[in-house]
């Protein structure tokens, strides 16, 4: 086994391939933000407490300061700069975000649009209830709850109810 | 954090060589390591992330009926098993109700039980006098701000708890641990797993350096069981206290029951007074089921600001004993 | 679009694709990462700083301490500096977690890893610690505050005999509430960015208020405020903790000037309770007295909050009694109380707040002393002018909130008896709203194209209250153009001055200065279409009078007159507006709770908010606005505290998973926002006052009201817990 306190990390983000040398302390957030300037995915507490830095890790949610990038070697990341149809049409989620006014300041917006999309590919929007209990790993302090639900079944509806 | 070198691990023999050494953690999940590193918990000198070891993923049937969960099988995985959810529904149960779905689908079950507790002295980002962070500091929650701590099993070194909720639900199950180590593994029952702090409160459990959990075993199945997680906001929360309870139900009697209590004491608690006293009692009978309960609290001891606990955690045992009596299996 | 409908917010596309920049997310060539260390006593001095081991961790280049300091060229005495005390400038310690050093890295984990290797000696001091919550220990610690630019309002009121009254009352309540420390927790941390071209300094600040750092940041350096520039394109949540400048500005604009290169610090979360502001310890003796129908006879409000040992921060919860309730006497009173502990600061609804929270909460138990509904308790001494100075009202329609409310929400229609639901014992409460209106002198230009776009210029901020959709709405309005075609340019100190983002003001002052811009420019382009301004209507890019179909072409009227662009200002000043009336915002808030009294469990079952404000201009953005504020009085009610440790000194958890704050599944769905039809035409050319604030009031007394109703126990400290309601 080799270990090394600096390493190069393989990894693909929104479709496109990097290798980026990082310190082995550095976090896959810190990865996305700081060396390959995707700052859409937030910091908000760096301890796994908030969810603002939520992205799409091999297909599923995760908090991007709760993994090491030098874990992420070889996975496929999903950012929230990743969401939009070719960077041009905004997903159904992202949509649903704004009809349905469900932010205020933004910071928390992009773990909870990624949280949102990756709840409605788990099939877990089949109520307001569970809605709301599978959205609380993403803190909201504006607060814009309420009418992140209405999002969340807003996009459900027009994505077909999955 | 302070620095390290990071290795990834091919194999578990490999794994078990290079873990063995006193500055060397495993990483699986890192929902805990991450923490522990940033706060200066832990300080290893090297890391072996062990989360793509093959085989240790997934659950499967055991040839006696009971399930085999491997350790490295993230916590949503196991809770949405339909396996799990139909017969051990109170790990289910204590599984979901943990953390966030995004953490629940980086933590794994073999590392979760492993959690430190939330005392927030130990969790401060500063050293704070703390036997459990620095032996021999002192125990600052002890006479200070100790409405969250432990009411059984506490020792004047340390009063925290053990907060994982799997972990809870794992010791009424009678769960078995299953380790390897580079000199051999071996079978932990989950009662034996956590230790009471004692006057070597930095010791959390009765892993050797190097040992990892490989899975986790599930014998009779428990379809009448129930989690109860008690806290102030409705998610994403510890416990103030939580109950795991299993019942074996004789018509409307209680054949047998197994109940263990979250977030009271330093490790998950195990109500034996309660579970004798309910054999054969009637389901309906609340009076009966109350001096069940009350029989485990003898022992109990509050400290200055969290008295209210013990009602508390008598109240959810016996809402839970409710919740896994109704639980019509499916 | 334009005024009172509900446009979309114009921020919502680069919000939901991530594409919005805060401070935190941008970058300067050659910069460095600060990471700070903060004191671990909470009084002393620094012996030493020993940064030999910091100085070894690679990617380190510079530590800095009050060794390395120059001194300011301007007394640190009171706003726009958050605190009259600047870290860094000597050895002194004044509170636990000051900022004692600055860690300087080429990359973050450098300089977290750096500041983390730095050892410090102490010697410690008598440490004033905060008094044990006990009314007769806060009474003697209590002293009367000295006004050191954190006032704002009298710490002192009488009015008629209220001594005598309340001694000589039929119906008497006097009681004690307490509200713990509690910190704001915006999802964003503070965030700054400094680089210096020359003796030109640009900084990027999360701030609530670019010119507060702007003129703060020059009279520390001794320069021009010219040659000083404050960016703040958007920032991720403030309620109060971005208002002024906090340590760290004023370090990584000194920092960046030591070491040559620009500077960008990120707060951690354990460093935004350390030394940022909060809202400190309460503490509120109510007395009420009243006859045998409830008209109150005397109010006396005596208040002690916690403060730290260099300024007094005073939380002016008596101005809840001195404008609510009619009363012939009221006495009213707020001292402080020194501790070395970080300077508190205003929270999202700040004064009528926590004034409430003791006032709404006493006023129930004087209806339920009496037998009277609370509802009328409140309508049989509701207040026609300001019962304090006599003052009409600039508007007032809270009588039409308390009814619309009460319809909206069933109040009279309530059971009586509390009633279960499974496990639940369902329970109602009610409170009034109240919220002071600050308003603050403002200046917008507006230049209209030809090409039929316009441009808004002015220095305000983005907190997420909905400025950057309101103001282009406004111009919409006057200008008929649509709202996408209009660009708010905002966040910069060179822009024409605006008013601070906080204090619920930006709408009634920002807003008018926009809406006289604009007006301004459909002037001169009146004139130039040969129209008085007075009779010149803009729809749909072309100018006209109003009433007829008559109009030509923007564009056409300015290329006759041979010009490329109209260029409006316009202006708000408070002074100019409403003089010799009070200006208040009020409502009603009528809330459902399920207590589980074995379990000692309290979840909120539905909500109506029922206020009266004036104009709405944009009934989505209001709407979210009162929404948010519920949620953040929920969370006051049920959840939030700052536990504070007083043999070590400090908050014991500096984190979010030891404070809590509400989650999505606290909050049910059915929350009513209803507001009442009124134009308030007094306290600024808009017609509205603020609505940011309002909602956050109320709640809590709210709250323990339909607990109190649910199981009898009347809490009078919050927030409300399990071991407060456990059976």
């Amino acid at each position: 086994m080799e270990f090394c306190s600096n390493l190069t990390v393989a990894l693909r983000v929104n479709g496109r391939h990097y290798e980026v040398t990082v310190d082995a302390r550095t976090t896959l957030l810190d990865l996305l933000r700081e060396h390959l300037e995707l700052t859409g995915s937030k910091k908000g507490c760096n301890f796994g407490e908030c969810g603002a830095c939520t992205v799409h890790l091999n297909g599923r949610r995760v908090n991007g300061c709760m993994i090491l990038a030098a874990s992420a070697e070889g996975a496929e990341v999903t950012t929230i700069e990743g969401l939009a149809d070719d960077g041009k049409k905004l997903h159904p989620v992202q949509q649903a975000f704004i009809d349905q006014d469900a932010f205020q300041c933004g910071f928390c917006t992009p773990g909870q649009v990624m949280s949102a999309v990756a709840l409605l590919h788990e099939g877990h929007a089949t109520s307001a209830t569970e809605i709301r209990e599978w959205m609380s790993g993403n803190l909201c302090r504006c607060a814009s709850y309420p009418q992140i639900v209405s999002a969340v079944q807003a996009a459900a509806l027009q994505m077909g109810g999955s | 954090m302070q620095a390290f070198v990071y290795g990834h691990a091919t194999d578990i023999a490999e794994a078990l060589v290079e873990g063995g050494t006193k500055d060397t953690v495993f990483l699986a999940g890192g929902t805990e390591l991450l923490n522990w590193l940033r706060l200066g918990i832990a300080n290893p000198a090297r890391v072996i992330d062990i989360a793509r070891l093959k085989g240790l993923s997934g659950v499967t049937q055991l040839t006696d009926g009971g399930l085999r969960i491997g350790a490295l099988t993230r916590l949503n995985d196991v809770a949405l098993n339909d396996d799990v959810a139909r017969n051990y529904p109170v790990l289910s149960q204590a599984i979901l109700k943990s953390a966030s779905a995004q953490l629940r689908n980086l933590a794994t079950i073999g590392g979760n039980p492993l959690q430190k507790t939330r005392c927030g002295y130990f969790r401060a980002e500063e050293l704070l006098p703390c036997n459990k962070r620095t032996p021999g500091s002192g125990c600052s929650a002890l006479h200070g701000i100790n409405d969250k701590h432990a009411i059984f099993g506490w020792s004047e070194a340390c009063v925290a708890t053990q907060p994982s909720d799997p972990a809870t639900a794992l010791a009424a199950l009678d769960a078995v641990y299953v380790t390897q180590h580079r000199s051999g593994g071996r079978r932990i029952k989950a009662e034996e797993l956590h230790t009471l702090p004692g006057d070597t409160p930095e010791i959390d459990n009765t892993l050797r350096d190097g040992e990892l959990i490989v899975g986790v075993e599930l014998a009779d199945a428990a379809p009448q069981s129930a989690y109860l997680k008690l806290r102030e906001r409705e998610s994403y929360e510890y416990a103030v206290v939580s109950a795991a309870v299993a019942l074996d139900l004789d018509g409307d009697r209680i054949g047998r029951a197994r109940i263990a209590l979250g977030s009271v004491a330093h490790k998950p608690w195990r109500l034996a007074e309660t579970e004798r006293a309910l054999a054969g009692v009637a389901i309906s009978d609340t009076s009966a089921i109350r001096s069940a309960i009350d029989a485990s609290f003898a022992v109990a001891k509050p400290l200055p600001h969290n008295a209210y606990k013990v009602q508390l955690a008598k109240n959810a045992t016996a809402r839970t004993i409710r919740s896994a009596a109704a639980r019509t299996p499916s | 679009m334009s005024i009172g409908e509900p446009l979309s917010r114009i921020d919502g596309p680069i919000k939901v694709t991530g594409g919005a920049r805060y401070t935190a997310d941008l970058r300067a060539p050659n910069m460095l990462h600060g990471a700070f260390v903060t004191a671990t006593i909470p009084a002393g001095k620094v012996l030493a700083i020993d940064h030999s081991d910091a100085l070894a961790e690679p990617g380190v280049v510079r530590v800095l301490t009050h060794e390395d300091m120059f001194p300011p060229k301007t007394t640190v005495a009171g706003p726009p500096f958050a605190h009259s005390f600047l870290p860094l400038q000597g050895d002194e310690i004044r509170h636990e977690g000051q900022p004692i050093a600055l860690a300087l890295g080429e990359t973050l984990e450098a300089a977290e890893a750096g500041a983390r290797r730095v050892r410090v000696r102490y010697a410690p001091t008598t440490v004033q610690p905060p008094a044990a919550l006990i009314w007769s220990e806060l009474d003697r610690a209590a002293v009367a505050p000295k006004n050191s630019g954190y006032f704002f309002f009298e710490p002192e009121f009488t009015k008629g005999k209220a001594d005598q009254n309340l001694a000589g009352a039929r119906n008497r309540i006097e009681a004690v509430y307490s509200q713990p420390s509690r910190h704001h927790n915006p999802m964003e941390p503070s965030a700054v960015l400094a680089q210096w071209r020359g003796d030109a300094l640009t900084i990027y600040a999360s701030t609530q208020h670019v010119y507060a750092v702007q003129t703060g940041l020059a009279a520390l350096f001794g320069i021009p405020p010219e040659r000083v520039r404050v960016i703040s394109q958007h920032t991720g949540g403030a309620f109060g903790v971005k208002g002024l400048i906090w340590p760290q500005e004023a370090l990584a604009a000194i920092a960046a000037k030591i070491v040559e290169r620009p500077v960008r610090i990120v707060l951690s979360r354990a460093n935004m309770y350390s030394f940022l502001g909060y809202q400190p310890r309460i503490v509120q003796k109510m007395g009420l007295g009243a006859d045998e129908k409830g008209t109150l006879a005397v109010v006396t409000h005596d208040v002690v909050n916690l403060t730290s040992v260099t300024d007094d921060f005073i939380e002016f919860a008596t101005e809840a009694s001195k404008s609510l309730y009619a009363t012939p006497s009221m006495q009213l009173r707020q001292r402080a109380e020194r501790a070395h502990v970080a300077m508190p600061t205003a929270m999202r609804a700040p004064v009528e707040g926590p004034g409430l929270w003791a006032l709404e909460s006493a006023m129930d138990e004087l209806a339920v002393d009496l037998g009277v509904d609370p509802l009328n308790l409140r309508l049989a001494n509701y207040a026609d002018a300001d019962p304090a100075t006599g003052a009409p009202w600039s508007s007032k329609k809270l009588r039409e909130a308390y009814d619309q409310g009460a319809r909206l929400f069933g109040w009279r229609e309530r059971p009586r008896a509390p009633w279960r639901d499974g496990d639940w014992i369902i329970g109602h409460g009610m409170a009034s709203c109240l919220m002071g209106t600050f308003r603050f002198p403002s200046h917008a230009r507006v230049t209209l194209r030809r090409d039929g776009t316009a441009v808004i210029e002015t220095g305000t901020q983005d907190i997420g209250t909905g400025t950057l959709t309101i103001f282009p709405q406004i111009a919409a309005g006057v200008l008929g153009l649509p709202s996408s075609s209009i660009e708010l340019k905002m966040g910069d100190s060179k822009l024409p001055e605006a008013g601070p983002t906080y204090g619920s003001s930006s709408t009634t002052g920002v807003g008018a200065a926009v809406l006289a811009a604009a007006q301004d420019v459909r002037g001169q382009l009146a004139r130039l279409a040969n129209l008085s301004p007075g009779e010149a209507t803009l729809a749909d890019g072309r100018i006209g009078r109003a009433g007829t179909t008559e109009g030509f072409p923007i564009a056409d009227v300015m290329n006759e007159a041979g010009e490329r662009e109209i260029v409006g200002s316009g202006s708000f000043d408070p002074t100019q507006h409403g003089a010799g009336y009070s200006m208040r915002t009020f409502g009603a808030i009528f809330v459902e709770v399920g207590v589980d009294p074995e379990l000692g469990l309290l979840r909120l079952r539905r909500v109506v908010g029922s206020y009266s404000v004036g104009r709405i201009i944009n009934p989505r953005t209001a709407r979210a606005q009162l929404v948010g504020g519920i949620i953040w009085g929920w969370g006051m009610a049920a959840m939030e505290q700052s536990a504070f440790d007083a043999s070590l000194g400090r908050f014991l958890s500096k984190n979010l998973a030891g404070v809590t704050i509400p989650v999505n599944a606290d909050i049910p769905t059915d929350i009513t926002v209803h507001f009442v039809d009124e134009i308030d035409e007094k306290a600024s050319p808009i017609g509205g006052k603020g609505v940011g604030e309002l909602g956050a009031t109320g709640v809590a007394a709210a709250v323990a009201n339909a607990v109190f109703h649910a199981t009898g126990k009347r809490i009078r400290d919050l927030p409300i817990t399990p071991e407060k309601l456990v059976a």
